[in-house]
């Protein structure tokens, strides 16, 4: 089916099976773990910090194709960041980096990355959203 | 008034269509593969609700008029259906609540406290889903009592030897489901009864899957308590059974207080209404009940027998077919042990993937941890995928779920 190879494009397959930065960081400035207790995904990133930048960024955890993948193509990005830019990345900005229509009941999933970060990083409390 | 179809007797060859027929979900061409958390509704329920609504919409035991009489008969028939469904001996045994959920609340917060102390035992088993663990812990927690487990074998059935182990500890309660909600097991709930009772205990059966696949006879059972949900058996949301044995739902305090449970309210105390008034506080869900006087009519008439043994014949049919499928495992016993849930792993995907990639074929299925965590960490499954068959469920709606997981195996590979 056509459509399914939409929804599961291939780079999320690939970032699914072949997770980029993936593992502990040794000497980590900030760690931090989301769980997402209706489906059981689990995040975590390790961040190592050096002058407001993210010199190095590595994530654990389990879970569906959607909240792995979302995760690892977050470390890509964060990797180099300067931490006031990486504060600026919306939901959307992650939804779009997806490149696929995210249905109501897989939001969360698709944002639990975004929560690390912004719960662990960033020192904020966790905002809850409406969705 | 009789809602049932003529053409349906227990004693005819079962004909699916015909059922299906009468469910107008069914034209959208879905394949429903998720009975075991709500099933789909007849006609007959939907037509007897918007009767209500549209004929002799007014409240139940108040008005002295013909409208409200006419709503309360109604309203207590199903009662008396339901009485004769379950095969409880009085109406007065039969308390209407929300859903299962409310049911094991009640026992748990008005029998449970006032019999429940510290030290004292209750066995559950690790197959509940939290509608009957969260309840008893918040019990547990209160009284300061204990709570054990019983674990389950390779196949998903329950290990009866540790089940008859701890029931020699004398504990005050035993409940447990007569069909688990997520591996289909049907327990041996006749024997654990009888173990239990005779041991002294009080006995709860969580009924929500029970019911709706294969009945139940509180009477010859011997259980204390039996709930369960309107929705799960064709029946709408918002209504839901508590049966209670007379002695026990006398001697309990009331669960809310409010208008209908009352006989005389003073300033300084209340005399409670008699069973089952004391607990029913404030206007029911009176449509809810009268649906499910239909949704009861419907199965009767259809028969649990006819139905059990229908999805007998599907479940064989769908573990057939589910072992085409390379990396699929079924957990949970096959029949005659089964009553048509199926909580199937894929190995490599995860079951959202698995049921995300269903949804683009149309096939609904339940995935996730199915209420029962400590079940999906014993099993050490983040979640299953689990497909559940109803009395109208066919054949081809179990191949277009094989097509489609072939699909997410695929494109996984």
């Amino acid at each position: 089916m056509a459509l399914d190879d939409q929804f599961y494009r291939e780079y999320i397959l690939d970032h699914y099976k072949n997770p980029r930065n993936f593992g502990r960081l040794e000497g980590a400035d900030i760690s931090h773990e989301e769980y997402n207790p209706l489906c059981g995904d689990l995040v975590g990133m390790d961040f190592r910090m050096q002058d407001g930048v993210i010199e190095d960024v590595r994530f654990h955890g389990r879970g569906c194709a959607i909240s792995q993948a979302s995760a690892s193509l977050m470390t890509e990005r964060l990797k180099g960041m300067r931490v006031e830019d990486a504060r600026m990345i919306s939901k959307e900005e992650v939804l779009d980096e997806l490149g696929i229509e995210i249905s109501p009941a897989r939001l969360k999933c698709a944002l639990l990355s975004l929560k690390v970060l912004k719960v662990g990083a960033y020192g904020l409390a966790g905002e809850e959203d409406d969705e | 008034m009789s809602t049932l179809r003529s053409e349906i007797t227990s004693s005819a060859p079962y004909d699916v269509e015909a059922i299906r027929k009468d469910f107008p979900f069914f034209e959208s061409g879905i394949a429903y593969l998720d009975s075991t958390s709500t099933t789909q509704r007849p006609r007959q329920v939907l037509d007897a609700m918007l009767e209500y609504f549209t004929r002799y919409n007014a409240n139940v035991h108040r008005g002295i008029y013909r409208t409200s009489m006419e709503a309360s008969a109604r309203y207590e028939e199903t009662r008396r259906k339901v009485r004769d469904l379950i095969n409880a001996k009085s109406v007065k045994e039969i308390i209407y609540t929300r859903n299962l959920t409310e049911g094991v609340n009640l026992v748990a917060s008005t029998w449970g406290r006032a019999n429940v102390r510290a030290g004292d035992l209750i066995v559950l088993t690790i197959m509940e889903h939290h509608s009957n663990i969260v309840p008893w812990q918040i019990l547990a927690e209160e009284k300061g009592a204990r709570i054990e487990y019983v674990d389950i074998d390779d196949s998903g059935q329950l290990r009866l030897d540790q089940f008859y182990a701890l029931v020699e500890r004398g504990p005050k309660m035993v409940a447990f489901a007569q069909v688990s909600n997520t591996l289909g097991t049907i327990n041996p709930y006749r024997e654990m009864t009888a173990a239990a009772k005779a041991a002294g205990a009080t006995v709860l059966i969580d009924g929500a899957q029970g019911v709706p696949h294969i009945g139940i006879d509180v009477r010859e059972t011997g259980c204390d308590f039996y709930a369960f949900s309107g929705h799960k058996m064709l029946g709408p949301t918002g209504i839901g059974i508590l049966y209670g044995r007379r002695e026990l739902l006398e001697a309990m305090p009331p669960y809310q207080g409010g208008g209908g449970q009352i006989r005389s309210v003073f300033l300084d105390h209340t005399d409670y209404a008699e069973l089952p008034d004391k607990f029913e506080a404030g206007t029911p869900a009176i449509a809810e009940v009268i649906g499910l006087g239909a949704a009861v009519d419907y199965l009767q008439g259809v028969g649990f027998d006819a139905i059990h043994s229908y999805e007998e014949r599907l479940s064989d049919y769908a573990f057939e077919a589910l072992s085409e499928v390379d990396g699929l495992r079924v957990i949970g016993p096959p029949t005659p042990q089964q009553a048509g849930v199926l909580s199937l792993d894929l190995k490599g995907v995860h079951p959202h993937d698995v049921s995300t990639i269903l949804d683009r074929h149309d096939v609904c299925v339940r995935a996730g941890h199915h209420c029962a965590m400590p079940l999906m960490h014993r099993l050490d499954v983040p979640g299953t995928t689990r497909a559940s068959f109803y009395l109208y469920t066919t054949r081809e709606e179990i191949d277009r779920l094989v097509v489609a997981l072939h699909d997410a195996k695929r494109i996984f590979s």
